[in-house]
């Protein structure tokens, strides 16, 4: 409950009713973070980040969605909060990018016009203003000619552009706090190159925090300070992002920089085979005892398979969840 | 003779217009492609998206009709076929798809979906089937005692090794890997291309690596073939690929791979706008809208994809 | 991609035998109460129909004046019609002769619509072509006329208003399995069974064919209940099966003119054809709900 903080998550945890039984997709988070701080959340699927996300603007289904913890977002408590002030918040103060660009955009409204309706809603302005401001956010994205840009239809558009326009709809109200939702997976490398640089450029100005949720650890080397490891739906390893690089602690977090091939690296004496971590992601219904990763981790130990190891602070900034890194063996 | 060679291949995409569906136009999705296949090599073959790196695959395999080109198989043209020696040429050149969840027919079990190309091929009895589907599971690393068990019941990475099986069945001399290993997770993508790359070593195996991953693609690759809009731009072994690329295309596409090192800032060439669209490509080369060395020739005329010397091959008037 | 979706369906070690898909439908489908409604009803349609005999010394068609146009009591729990009949007796056996109508025209249908669909989605090009202007002809008649104007060239009686029945519901089977086939024709596992060198023929039997059964089948049960309808308005109209024979739109036919007087001819017969319908339909849609392919988990 750090006042300084901008968003504080606590001891989240989040679970699905499913036909097959309960699962649950988030088990245990603490996430902060702080005024215009930029923080990865990074995982493979089924790790509980998307979940995590859209837990905070509360996006999740009512019905089959079970909830508890804390998340503060400047002071108020987003969990508890009624539908009302939750709308006045999203897209707002808050704000969250998606993947898939065409499917987060309403095929049937113009460009401008779903820019625009960010400003009918939240700043009270009209219809012809919020269009008129929407041209000029498209131009803050470097959409060519956003004036006739604005009245087209997105599927004219590329999944490049589609990705700017959803950037401007996201940053129209200047949010203090943004959500990306594995905000280049879907683009061409050459696009998400562009993509990113405009997202940093943005967020310079506009000093908002951003969230970037993914599973390329390439964005994450390049583009955040601070990186969170999620596994199984908790979180196995916190750091700033230089020391997470250099010296990644959690068998997984090692695991997963070797399986990355990196460019180049064969002809610099680099492995010919990829480091690979054996085994699948257990099954959400069928979680291992102990530590969540024991079964497919190289250096699991008997203390691995019979007790879940908490999270252990490692000098200033660091956090590790597992028996051989800082905690008694 | 190399083992395969594709001289010209072409797939122009009718466009049909109008009350009686009158050829306005084309999209010429591949446009004059040619490379060869060695054995036992990989070539890998990167572009994003719209480039035809996957109609190219479709093509050679001839599950699409090509509009033009030629592919040869150990000195056959497979173009030139008739449906029944298509079919037995297709015991040689196998493929593995991208969507685990769709290669594989739901209804089928693991076992039979393995079995069928034995069965179209083979007329050999149930036993020795049934020892040959185990034997294929248990090569790619699968549980040879669960041959009844349906996709549905196993993950992405499972699944797409289940696909490996049944391109091995039939002791293929290429295997063609369509985005084999981009709808997998990062730890999963490993396993298998460690997979892929094993059972090259040991059974002889040529690939053709289609992805837009270069990192992935450099990899797993003796040489490499960048495509862009249809046509080839550069294809060189992985080392000049890495180390000399000349067209600013490839250039562009390697200083856009992400470092994996936070103390590396990466000087980054940034392209401008978007990938034209096939339908209407620019005037002579169809990279020069977004070039940043671009000369006044580069609108006017095509360039020639010629030989620099070395297996390098480039097609730009800057080279 | 769902991951959760694939990270549960790994936990399922299951061996050989076990198919869960099937599971998983029918518990769908014993949870919908609407179907498992019409469940019942198909059931007691069925039962009823098929121990006929057994439950009814009496026959259906023996007149007894004295007692015509009773209404319904004790001894007739339906009443009688104006030749003294039991109608209770006479609509039962009517289930018999609806089932026949029903299972026979689906069954016709389906032998030949499906096969004409298969073919006509999968091979595309000409013959695609010929087989849906046909199609469109006969699409071009609202399917009950088809069956009337077909009754009118065959004649009357049972056996051509299963003719004509079956033959109404052809088009509309062509029309959907065709839709089945080209949706599943683009599937990536036909595209790798005709890599691996999977002849046409077995294609379509082996991937084709199952993947379209569902929706098929769906529609057949549907279907079931069409041609109750349409068998019933050929015998109202006097064009289908001929009296005495007890089938529910002739006695509904018979006992149009008694509707004031005596109510309860028409109406019993009205409302089996009611429930009957009622029944093949809520068991058409919850069959749909219940064995519809999950995306992701297949």
């Amino acid at each position: 409950m750090n006042s300084e903080q901008l968003l504080s998550i606590q001891d989240l945890k989040v679970r699905f009713k499913s036909f097959e039984g309960v699962v649950s997709a988030v088990d245990g988070v603490d996430l902060n973070i702080a005024p215009g701080e930029t923080v990865g959340l990074v995982g493979e699927s089924g790790c509980g980040k998307s979940v995590t996300a859209l837990s905070i603007l509360r996006l999740l289904p009512k019905r089959s969605t079970l909830m508890e913890g804390n998340i503060h977002f400047s002071g108020m408590n987003m969990l508890t909060a009624d539908e009302e002030a939750l709308l006045k918040i999203r897209g707002n103060s808050i704000s969250m990018i998606f993947q898939e660009p065409m499917t987060s955009l309403n095929p049937v409204m113009t460009i401008g016009d779903q820019i625009a309706e960010v400003f009918v809603l939240h700043q009270n302005l009209t219809w012809n203003q919020g269009r008129e401001k929407a041209v000029e956010m498209l131009e803050r994205v470097q959409i060519p000619s956003p004036n006739a840009r604005s009245r087209d239809y997105p599927h004219r558009l590329s999944g490049g552009m589609r990705q700017r326009a959803m950037i401007a709809m996201a940053l129209s109200c200047q949010p203090t706090l943004l959500l990306a939702d594995e905000p280049t997976t879907a683009l061409d490398v050459t696009i998400q190159a562009q993509i990113m640089d405009l997202m940093l450029r943005l967020k310079e100005k506009l000093n908002t925090a951003i969230l970037i949720i993914t599973h390329d650890l390439g964005l994450i080397a390049e583009t955040v300070s601070r990186v969170i490891v999620m596994y199984a739906g908790q979180i196995v390893e916190e750091a700033p992002v230089g020391d997470l690089f250099k010296e990644p602690l959690h068998p997984y977090t090692r695991g997963l920089m070797g399986s990355v091939p990196k460019l180049g690296q064969k002809f610099k004496g680099g492995p010919s085979q990829l480091d690979e971590i054996k085994g699948v992601v257990p099954s959400l219904l069928n979680l291992p005892a102990g530590c969540r990763f024991n079964p497919r981790c190289p250096l699991a130990i008997a203390k691995c398979r019979e007790q879940t190891p908490g999270m252990v602070r490692i000098g200033r900034q660091r956090q590790v969840r597992c028996w051989l890194v800082g905690g008694a063996k | 003779m190399d083992l395969l060679e594709i001289k010209n291949l072409k797939m122009h995409f009718p466009i049909k217009k109008g009350l009686f569906s009158k050829t306005r136009g084309f999209v010429k999705a591949v446009d004059g492609v040619s490379f060869n296949l060695k054995k036992g090599e990989t070539l890998g073959l990167v572009g994003e998206s719209g480039c035809g790196k996957t109609t190219v695959a479709r093509s050679l395999l001839r599950l699409i009709e090509p509009t033009g080109g030629s592919v040869n198989f150990e000195g056959t043209n497979i173009l030139e076929l008739s449906k029944r020696e298509l079919r037995q040429v297709r015991a040689h050149i196998q493929v593995i798809f991208q969507d685990p969840y769709s290669s594989l027919n739901p209804r089928l079990s693991v076992g039979q979906i393995i079995a069928e190309p034995l069965k179209n091929f083979e007329n050999r009895r149930t036993e020795q089937l049934k020892e040959r589907v185990a034997y294929l599971m248990e090569k790619v690393g699968l549980n040879p005692h669960q041959t009844g068990r349906y996709p549905h019941q196993y993950s992405g990475g499972q699944r797409q090794r289940i696909g490996i099986a049944r391109a091995l069945a039939l002791n293929p001399k290429i295997i063609v890997c369509d985005e084999a290993v981009s709808a997998l997770d990062v730890s999963i993508q490993a396993q298998v291309i460690n997979l892929l790359m094993a059972l090259q070593q040991e059974l002889g195996l040529s690939y053709i690596f289609i992805a837009h991953d270069l990192s992935v693609v450099e990899h797993i690759s003796d040489r490499v073939a960048v495509m862009y809009l249809g046509k080839i731009v550069e294809m060189a072994s992985d080392y000049d690929m890495y180390h000399t690329p000349r067209h600013p295309y490839t250039q562009a596409l390697l200083s856009a791979v992400p470092v994996l090192d936070p103390e590396v800032t990466k000087k980054r060439i940034l392209l401008k706008g978007d990938v034209p669209s096939p339908l209407d490509p620019p005037s002579g080369c169809a990279f020069h809208t977004r070039c940043p060395k671009k000369k006044d020739i580069c609108s006017k005329e095509q360039p020639v994809f010629k030989e620099l010397g070395n297996g390098h091959w480039v097609a730009c008037h800057l080279c | 991609m769902i991951d959760d979706k694939a990270a549960i369906a790994s936990t399922r070690k299951g061996n050989s035998r076990e198919f869960s898909h099937l599971r998983t439908g029918i518990s769908k489908f014993l949870r919908n109460k609407a179907a498992c409604f019409g469940g019942v009803l198909i059931f007691i349609f069925i039962i009823s129909s098929l121990l006929a005999p057994v439950l009814f010394s009496k026959d259906p068609n023996a007149q007894d004046i004295r007692h015509a146009l009773e209404p319904p009591s004790l001894k007739q729990p339906l009443g009688t019609d104006e030749l003294g009949r039991s109608i209770l007796a006479r609509i039962i056996f009517g289930g018999r002769i609806s089932l026949a109508i029903s299972l026979s025209s689906v069954a016709l249908a389906l032998l030949i619509g499906v096969p004409f669909g298969l073919v006509s989605g999968y091979f595309g090009g000409k013959i695609d072509f010929i087989i849906q202007r046909f199609t469109d002809v006969m699409l071009s008649f609202p399917p009950f006329l088809l069956a009337l104007a077909l009754v009118s060239v065959l004649g009357v009686g049972l056996k051509n208003t299963i003719i004509s029945v079956g033959i109404a519901g052809l088009p509309h089977t062509i029309r959907i399995t065709r839709g089945c086939v080209l949706s599943i024709r683009e599937q990536v596992y036909v595209e790798a069974a005709r890599a691996v060198g999977t002849r046409d023929r077995i294609i379509l039997f082996r991937h084709i064919l199952p993947n379209v059964m569902v929706p098929i089948i769906v529609n057949a049960t549907l279907f079931f209940g069409m041609a109750i309808i349409f068998a019933a308005g050929l015998g109202f109209l006097g064009v289908g099966v001929q009296p005495p024979n007890p089938e529910w739109g002739t006695m509904l036919g018979s006992g149009r003119s008694l509707l004031f007087a005596a109510p309860h001819v028409a109406t019993f017969p009205g409302i089996a054809i009611f429930l009957a319908v009622l029944g093949f339909n809520l068991l058409g849609d919850g069959l749909r709900d219940a064995l519809d392919p999950r995306l992701g988990y297949e």
